[in-house]
């Protein structure tokens, strides 16, 4: 076959999302975050513990938004980097008896240079190739957890059972509350952290490579730097969402970060709406309590109702919760005209 | 007459005492989960996900419950089976089993499919003082009463299945040089230990190779030619099914005959010799201690005759020969029989102990010999097995009923 | 060297069932432009169906046969029904389809025909082939096969009318369009074409690995590699990167010590990635030249 070349104007694969549609108004953030500190407090600890999943998945997806949303970079490779910030934290807090608390930062750092370093032959691939390098990474990561060598720390194939901390200054509040309290801290820390870089230089040259690589080197954009820095932020964040689930399930094995973990974040990803931080939130909603309606409509087809009920929202919504929220602006905006 | 009227008394005496107990035993007690009229139980399965082959055991329990039921249920009391999927993976499986019990409220949780899940949920359940009971898995670690007083196995274990291979080896085939092909797992690796426990000093000089494989391959031919050219007179395949059928084709492929010792998981007749290829079956070794339903061997046996019925009725269209179906009715009947012993004392406590004191219980499914036994220091409810040549189009059974009960360290 | 002989001969065996996959994946995108991650499980469908068939009585090549037209069939099906309304959506909320389609096909074949392996048979014998035992007859059959398939695609694409329209419609849409080429449809030939194919690659795989709706997970990763490493573009190149695939994977597994037997598809994968890195079209792709 001959070794034609092509020359096309590619179609950018993520949309451009302008930098200021990222994010909620202010009045919208008081209210959500009114809502999740208020909640817990009349929830029974079960629901808690959903909503701290909730928080950590929200952030795992966040990180991938960044990535993919931000950058243009396309990922199915983050539950390597959640395993790894996972064991992390899990080996620290069980293995040397280091706090969580101070297991949690240990994690993100370690992870952001993994997540750096794999940027560096990520380069080179765009697409679907890079989806496939990191597709490669996500199925690699349950084997390496296994390797013998790792067992005295990791436990091998048995896994690590972690010990659920209690709430600290003799504090009044159950295990579970307090883990939502600290998740939900460490969750909102990092939500202005890439609130505030998507507004910086950073995040501007993040979006310009998202937009058209070529134009954006053109215009001294240096591409190689920013597009493995924001493998890094990403990589670093998804590791901390790791670690915090690691506490929150009290348990890690190399079954629990396969390839299904990566693409359930991806799914959440376009489900929240790609380029969209909030939309994160909405979309860890949907991995997290789908399924499990899937499930309540019928136990031997759950995959097939699943698959169907994603249908109907990406039908309806293609662009995600991301959508919902403009049509919900432009309506409140025609009113106000009124 | 003051004899007479002593006897009288001591007559009214014993009657009275002997109403006070009753009375007492009568007195109900119940924990979250029981009621007059119903025994809420919970369960997780991998309906979905890689390993959603085993989701059929839940389907049986929940049919076998189903038949409970319409004869009267335990006691007078209908049976409450809530069960989820938990896709196979550890954090789904601790969402799910918070769920049931404090969302759901089970009185127990029953037979959760899985070692990385069990794992995941072991804690939990034990700080929360709710009894895990007959766990879908083979692992050594749940007969640990000690530290683990609130879950219980029922199966025998992989390790233990393991050593009755080395054991029966070192008798019979003194001089073999044994290959080892496992799943790169909790399950493969039990086995190997196992099997390097049975061979204890031998160990090293008997295996003169141990090759593992990925689930996620699609073929492992390239692990048999690996394997034949070491040379191994016996290759002991600790293997999930369908892998197991790959390799017993395989070989009989490459013309190569060792003496092939599978595991009991795929010892299936339905699942595993018959798409292997009888002929390339015959003379594999295994041990068993349920009867397998493809077997015509039992056409007559009054066990699986029950078994058939209730399939029949309560699980129409399914196939025969999954050994999960086996498997989901005896693990459902030991349940029913702990509960029926509990009489109306439905506390967890209660259950935990009277699952700990089942005494040479026979579900339909096991083998003939084969008897369930627990005790306050014995959570490994089945823990013998017998070795079983294939012949025909069947397994023989051969030699003595063998108990293999490992110690978890 | 007899092991290494050995060894080399049952990847070129089981890298036929990549190459097999490959090719299906190559023919999705060169006319849809990316990869369908439910191809696998419709491959999976179709395989049930021809199986089906079987046990209803009809003889093999009947089977055979029919189940390639409804394959055909069912794949512009799929096309026009569930993804022409996405047409217009972006890429990613298209590759959630593929993830949702996966998980109906997979879950569906599993309620209709539970989970336990089924044998499946071949036409081809499953004796030794030319003496060696380490290919047997099914496995040069399903050589012989790919390679059919491969000089079959070669023709259509470079000399059939269709075929070129295919390509033009995929490449540039815009200026097919402009010379009169019915893209839409061509996307849903494509589509059928890519489904009746991947059903051949069930066919001829299903003996080896045996059916089952879990069957293709892990042919589909494969797959997915050869195709990349081969270069997405070229038929020719799917061919050759599996059984690359199959050689590497297999020779990573027997010499490189350690860790090579536990790690041998992240050794496969990390190979391709460094050939991606140095050839980034992939060893027989087009090199596509972009501007702004």
């Amino acid at each position: 076959m001959s070794a034609v070349e092509d020359v096309v104007t590619e179609a950018p694969a993520v949309e451009a999302v302008p930098k200021r549609a990222m994010t909620l108004g202010t009045g919208t953030s008081v209210v959500v975050l009114l809502l999740l500190l208020v909640v817990p407090v009349f929830a029974k600890n079960f629901v808690i513990f959903q909503l701290t999943q909730l928080l950590y998945l929200g952030l795992a997806v966040l990180a991938l938004n960044i990535l993919t949303g931000g950058s243009g970079q396309f990922s199915l490779g983050q539950s390597a980097f959640y395993g790894i910030g996972a064991y992390i934290t899990a080996v620290m807090m069980e293995q040397f008896n280091i706090p969580y608390f101070l297991c949690l930062p240990v994690a993100g750092v370690l992870c952001f240079g993994v997540g750096f370093l794999f940027g560096q032959p990520a380069l080179r691939l765009s697409g679907v190739y890079l989806a496939l390098a990191t597709f490669a990474l996500a199925t690699a990561m349950p084997q390496l957890l296994k390797l013998n060598f790792l067992e005295p720390w990791t436990g091998g194939v048995q896994g690590l059972v972690v010990t659920k901390p209690d709430a600290p200054f003799g504090l009044k509040m159950s295990q579970d509350m307090w883990l939502y309290y600290f998740t939900l801290v460490v969750v909102l820390a990092i939500y202005v952290f890439s609130v505030n870089l998507l507004r910086s230089r950073s995040g501007r040259a993040f979006m310009a490579i998202r937009d058209n690589e070529i134009a954006a080197s053109a215009m001294g954009v240096n591409v190689a730097l920013y597009k493995t820095l924001a493998f890094g932020v990403s990589a670093g964040i998804t590791g901390v969402a790791g670690g915090l689930s690691a506490i929150a399930v009290q348990f890690v094995a190399p079954d629990s970060f396969t390839i299904t973990l990566a693409i359930q974040l991806f799914l959440g990803m376009v489900v929240g709406g790609v380029g969209w931080l909030p939309g994160s939130i909405v979309g860890a909603a949907f991995i997290i309590f789908v399924p499990n309606i899937a499930e309540g409509i019928s136990k031997g087809l759950s995959g097939a109702v699943f698959g169907v009920l994603l249908f109907l929202v990406i039908y309806l919504v293609p662009h995600g919760a991301r959508q919902v929220a403009i049509l919900g602006q432009q309506f409140a905006g025609r009113l106000r005209k009124n | 007459m003051p004899f007479v009227r002593t006897l009288r008394t001591a007559a009214l005496v014993t009657a009275v005492a002997t109403l006070a107990s009753t009375a007492a035993f009568a007195q109900k007690k119940y924990d979250t989960g029981a009621t007059d009229t119903e025994i809420k139980i919970g369960n997780i399965m991998p309906y979905s996900g890689p390993a959603s082959a085993y989701g059929v055991i839940g389907k049986t329990e929940e049919a076998y419950f189903k038949m409970i039921n319409d004869k009267g249920g335990i006691n007078g009391r209908k049976i409450v089976y809530v069960t989820y999927d938990d896709g196979y993976s550890p954090p789904k499986a601790v969402e799910q089993v918070r769920k049931l019990v404090e969302s759901d409220e089970v009185l127990a949780v029953f037979n959760p499919l899985g070692t990385p899940s069990n794992s995941a949920i072991q804690k939990y359940l034990n700080a929360k003082k709710i009894p895990q009971l007959f766990v879908a898995t083979g692992a050594t670690k749940w007969n640990d009463p000690k530290n683990f007083p609130w879950t219980m196995g029922w199966q025998p274990s992989y390790q233990s299945e393991a050593q009755i291979y080395a054991k029966w080896l070192m008798k019979e085939k003194p001089d073999a040089k044994v290959a080892i092909l496992y799943q790169n797992d909790d399950f493969g690796k039990d086995y190997l230990k196992g099997t390097k426990d049975g061979f204890g000093a031998k160990a090293s000089s008997t295996i003169i190779m141990e090759e593992s494989y990925e689930v996620s391959e699609p073929s492992i031919d390239g692990h048999i030619v690996k394997i034949k050219a070491a040379n191994p007179d016996v290759l002991l395949i600790y293997t999930t099914p369908k892998f197991g059928a790959q390799t017993i084709k395989k070989t009989a492929e490459l013309g190569w005959k060792p003496l092939q010792i599978i595991t009991n998981v795929s010892a299936s007749v339905g699942s595993v010799m018959k798409p292997a290829g009888f002929e390339a079956s015959q003379n594999v070794l295994s041990a068993a201690y349920a009867k397998d339903g493809a077997d015509p061997r039992w056409a007559d046996d009054a066990g699986m005759k029950k078994w058939v019925e209730f399939l029949d009725k309560y699980m129409p269209g399914a196939d025969k020969t999954d050994s999960s179906i086996v498997y989901g009715y005896g693990a459902a009947q030991t349940l029913v029989k702990a509960l029926e012993q509990c009489g109306d004392d439905l506390t967890r406590a209660n259950l935990m102990k009277q699952a700990a004191s089942l005494k040479d219980f026979t579900p339909d499914t096991l083998l003939p010999g084969v008897k369930i036994n627990t005790g306050p220091s014995d959570f490994a409810p089945i823990s013998q097995l017998q070795m079983q040549r294939f012949k025909g189009e069947k397994w023989e059974q051969f030699g003595d009923i063998l108990s293999g009960d490992v110690a978890p360290e | 060297m007899e092991l290494f002989t050995n060894q080399v001969l049952a990847g070129i065996a089981t890298g036929a069932i990549y190459a097999c996959m490959a090719l299906a994946v190559v023919m999705i995108y060169q006319a849809i432009d990316h990869l369908n991650f439910a191809q696998g499980e419709m491959a999976m469908f179709a395989t049930f169906i021809s199986w089906q068939l079987m046990q209803w009585g009809v003889p093999y090549w009947g089977a055979f046969a029919i189940t390639l037209v409804l394959a055909f069939v069912g794949g512009i099906a799929i096309e026009r029904i569930l993804f022409k309304p996405l047409a217009k959506a972006p890429v990613l909320t298209n590759v959630a389809g593929f993830i949702a389609l996966f998980a109906i096909i997979n879950s569906s074949a599993g309620l209709i025909w539970d989970f336990t392996i089924k044998q499946y048979p071949t036409p081809f014998g499953s004796s030794p082939f030319l003496g060696s035992q380490l290919i047997s007859t099914h496995q040069a059959g399903m050589i012989g096969v790919t390679l059919l398939m491969l000089v079959g695609l070669y023709f259509f694409f470079q000399y059939t009318r269709i075929g070129l329209a295919m390509r033009a419609a995929a490449s540039v849409p815009e200026s097919a369009r402009l010379v009169g080429i019915n893209t839409s449809w061509m996307i849903a030939l494509g589509w059928g074409m890519a489904s009746a194919i991947g059903a051949i690659a069930g066919m001829l795989i299903a003996p080896v690995v045996f059916l089952e709706p879990n069957m293709m997970g892990g042919v589909l990763i494969y797959g997915f590699a050869a195709a990349v490493l081969g270069g997405l573009t070229s038929p020719l190149g799917a061919v050759v990167g599996g059984f690359l695939m199959g050689i590497f994977e297999n020779l990573a597994g027997t010499y490189i010590p350690g860790v090579g037997n536990e790690l041998k598809l992240p050794i496969a994968l990390a190979l391709i990635i460094s050939v991606l890195v140095v050839k980034p079209a992939g060893l027989f792709g087009r090199h596509i030249v972009k501007r702004v």
